[in-house]
């Protein structure tokens, strides 16, 4: 009986585990994922394969199953080519610039400055700042007549930056580093901020110069944390609506700075296109997923 | 760790999987038949604007105190990037209310594939009563089923506004000035850059979204081709002569920069950048106090009689949602909503035109005492609007991106972009 009694136990520990009132304290957060991630992620794949719109509840439509025809389809759709590739443009100007930027930054915010917590406050500001706001400031910058252009003459660019071709997707690449510099500084001060000081002196005392030991030293520990901003930036920069949504007017100069989340709001939200712009979205996720991928073995092989 | 990771997964799919099925079942909307009659509260939305939110409350106090069993509660559309897609989620999440005073004709095909609004028709009344206060224009706004999804309720006939002050600086007359014809609207707006002191001549919105041609192109291609919609019969008619001779007008505005290429912050006429504006009556309260206008209509090829100019509508309308239980209610107070005497309070205290067979006889009062928007009542009666046809905002978005990168941008020959453009738009009509 005991035995018998001992392996039921035994099967039910296997089953829900030695400590099953953890499951009371996750269930908040996993019902929160559940709900607001997984469910919907689940669906918008679901619907990537059906020609899907969204419909009133109970209303009689026909939304057939078309197997992997919106994927050949985007696959075929100059538009999204042409935002796969702006988007590329775009991660390989941000995503070098934010690494780069961010660390030096952080670098010089962790050194002993006169005005230092203002200063980390100021980098912060945009982070924290709604893009509506700011993008109506650099609108103003950038426009034909801005303040840019009064600077530069005849040397401005013509068309001007935001109407050129190949200037405008540069130009959201910037303004979107400086956007999110602050966020960036502040997970290298934090990496920073691990270094033990003795790593300096050492080098200090073998003669190794300032750039030697930022290089050494400084870009060697904050390895770790460069792996994330790779990972976040180019996450952020995959998502790009807002800045091409309002800077260059939808997407413009002629669809130089369409990006594919913005094609995705168009088809899905203003076309009706549910199912195409869901396939969208789940190649953009696996794109994402598989240069994350590629960026963190090629970060952290020893 | 692994099996922790085993156990979570479990959990969660069990999850997505209850989520799914308590979502899945949706209700279903009342069977048209008895709520075609059903009487009770009823929920409105209306614009929100000051002057649209002060007409509704006027509207709905006035119903409230006759029908105390049939009250009508309003409230101002939630904000969104756009009222339609606030109407498009509402519609999909199954709470529209049951009127909304909002409705934009080119989301009319949209909601209606969805299964969103309510055939009018349902109503005995129904087609009778928009033909008889809207009289012929009534059609343009039936969908290819040849039913009404919508009730046709207010313009703002569009036409060239100018600025007095500006060209009277570059030494141009006032009160009948040369814009009639495309050259002399080429001629006139060299000047104005030349010698008024302005930015630009005209500066309509360069940008790629759907409804921007609304405000460029489609008014001059109304008024050129005699009335012809964007597409008629599920032909598109832009790729014709008149259409082309729009096409070529405008670019040789933004090749001669009398139209820039880059968009305006804010509003270019209101702030003396640019002499000119298509825009229609509802500006004239916005202007009143900033800008001495004038306004003539949109100018065509050899110039027309502005008595024979046709022009783009800019239409809203008002649609009755399928989540609407109460529908008898609901189709009582849109004909009270829009009978003569709240028309009439519409007109006073926004200057949009109801859309009435004949505003001008209908409310020769106001006219009498607001001369300034008399032109924009005898425009009315000559509008056209954009088709209500499948697909309608994939049919501009195809049309604006063929448009921006050949007159605009000057990309591709217009003739290419406009023939590739119209072989896609014919395929989107056809529903395809």
């Amino acid at each position: 009986m005991a035995v018998a009694a001992a392996g039921r136990r035994g099967r039910m520990r296997r089953l829900i585990g030695r400590d099953p009132i953890g499951y009371a304290f996750i269930a908040p957060y996993v019902l929160f994922l559940a709900g607001l991630f997984g469910y919907p992620l689940l669906l918008a794949l679901y619907i990537s394969f059906f020609d899907y719109f969204f419909a009133a509840p109970g209303a009689v439509v026909d939304r057939p199953f078309v197997g992997l025809r919106n994927y050949q389809q985007i696959l075929g759709d100059p538009v999204f080519q042409k935002a796969l590739l702006n988007v590329a443009e775009f991660i390989i100007i941000n995503v070098p610039l934010t690494v780069v930027l961010s660390l030096v930054l952080a670098s010089a915010l962790n050194a002993k400055l006169p005005f230092r917590t203002f200063f980390r406050t100021s980098y912060y500001i945009p982070y924290v700042t709604a893009s509506v706001a700011v993008i109506g400031v650099w609108l103003w910058f950038f426009n034909g007549s801005g303040l840019l252009n009064g600077v530069l003459g005849p040397l401005a660019p013509k068309p001007a930056w935001l109407v050129n071709e190949f200037w405008a997707m540069p130009i959201i690449a910037l303004v979107v580093t400086w956007k999110q510099l602050g966020f960036y500084v502040l997970l290298y001060l934090a990496a920073l901020q691990n270094i033990p000081r003795e790593l300096y002196e050492a080098a200090e005392v073998d003669g190794a110069g300032i750039v030697r030991r930022f290089l050494a030293i400084t870009v060697a520990e904050v390895r770790p944390a460069t792996t994330l901003v790779v990972i976040l930036a180019t996450i952020v920069g995959a998502n790009l609506f807002t800045e091409p949504y309002l800077l260059t007017g939808g997407g413009g100069p002629n669809g130089a700075s369409m990006s594919p989340v913005l094609l995705m709001y168009r088809e899905g939200i203003e076309q009706g296109h549910a199912g195409y712009a869901a396939a969208i979205g789940a190649v953009l996720a696996i794109g994402v997923m598989a240069i994350s991928a590629v960026n963190r073995f090629v970060l952290e092989r020893e | 760790m692994s099996r922790t990771w085993l156990r979570l997964g479990n959990l969660a799919v069990a999850l997505i999987l209850i989520l799914a099925a308590c979502t899945a079942g949706g209700s279903s909307g009342a069977p048209a038949g008895s709520a075609a009659a059903a009487k009770g509260a009823i929920k409105i939305w209306y614009s929100n604007n000051a002057e649209e939110v002060a007409w509704g409350k006027a509207v709905i106090a006035a119903w409230n105190k006759d029908h105390a069993d049939e009250q009508v509660t309003g409230e101002e559309i939630p904000a969104g990037k756009s009222s339609e897609e606030v109407i498009g989620a509402s519609i999909t999440a199954g709470n529209t209310p049951c009127l909304i005073f909002n409705t934009a004709p080119a989301a009319v095909p949209q909601f209606q594939k969805a299964g969103g609004l309510v055939a009018l028709d349902d109503f005995a009344d129904g087609a009778s009563y928009i033909k008889d206060r809207t009289g012929d224009r009534a059609d343009q706004y039936k969908f290819t089923d040849g039913k009404f999804y919508q009730m046709p309720w207010k313009t703002n006939p569009v036409m060239i506004f100018y600025n007095k002050k500006v060209f009277t600086k570059a030494g141009l007359a006032t009160d009948n000035p040369p814009l009639k014809t495309y050259d002399e609207f080429l001629a006139t707006a060299k000047t104005l850059v030349a010698k008024g002191g302005v930015q630009a001549a005209i500066w309509p919105s360069p940008t790629a979204e759907f409804y921007q041609p609304w405000f460029d192109f489609y008014p001059l291609f109304i008024a050129q081709s005699g009335g012809k919609q964007l597409v008629e019969g599920g032909e598109p008619q832009f790729t014709s002569p008149e259409g082309l001779a729009v096409a070529n007008f405008w670019k040789s505005m933004y090749d001669a920069k009398l139209a820039p290429n880059e968009a305006y912050q804010g509003d270019s006429f209101a702030d003396q950048k640019a002499a000119m504006a298509i825009v229609g009556p509802w500006a004239i309260a916005v202007y009143g106090g900033k800008v001495d206008w004038g306004a003539v209509p949109v100018p065509t090829k050899d110039g027309m009689d502005a008595k024979d100019v046709h022009t783009f509508s800019d239409e809203k309308s008002i649609g009755m949602y399928t989540s609407c239980k109460n529908r008898g209610t609901a189709w009582e107070f849109l004909k009270f909503a829009t009978n003569k005497e709240n028309d009439g309070q519409l007109l006073t205290l926004t200057g949009q035109m109801p859309m009435r067979a004949d505003v001008v006889t209908d409310f020769p009062d106001y006219f009498q005492k607001n001369p300034e928007y008399q032109q924009f009542a005898d425009a009315a009666s000559r509008t056209v609007e954009v088709p209500i046809v499948p697909n309608s905002v994939e049919v501009w978005q195809t049309f604006r991106t063929a448009y921006s990168e050949s007159v605009i941008f000057g990309k591709t020959p217009i003739d290419t972009a406009f023939k590739d453009a119209a072989d896609k738009i014919k395929t989107l009509v056809s529903g395809s």
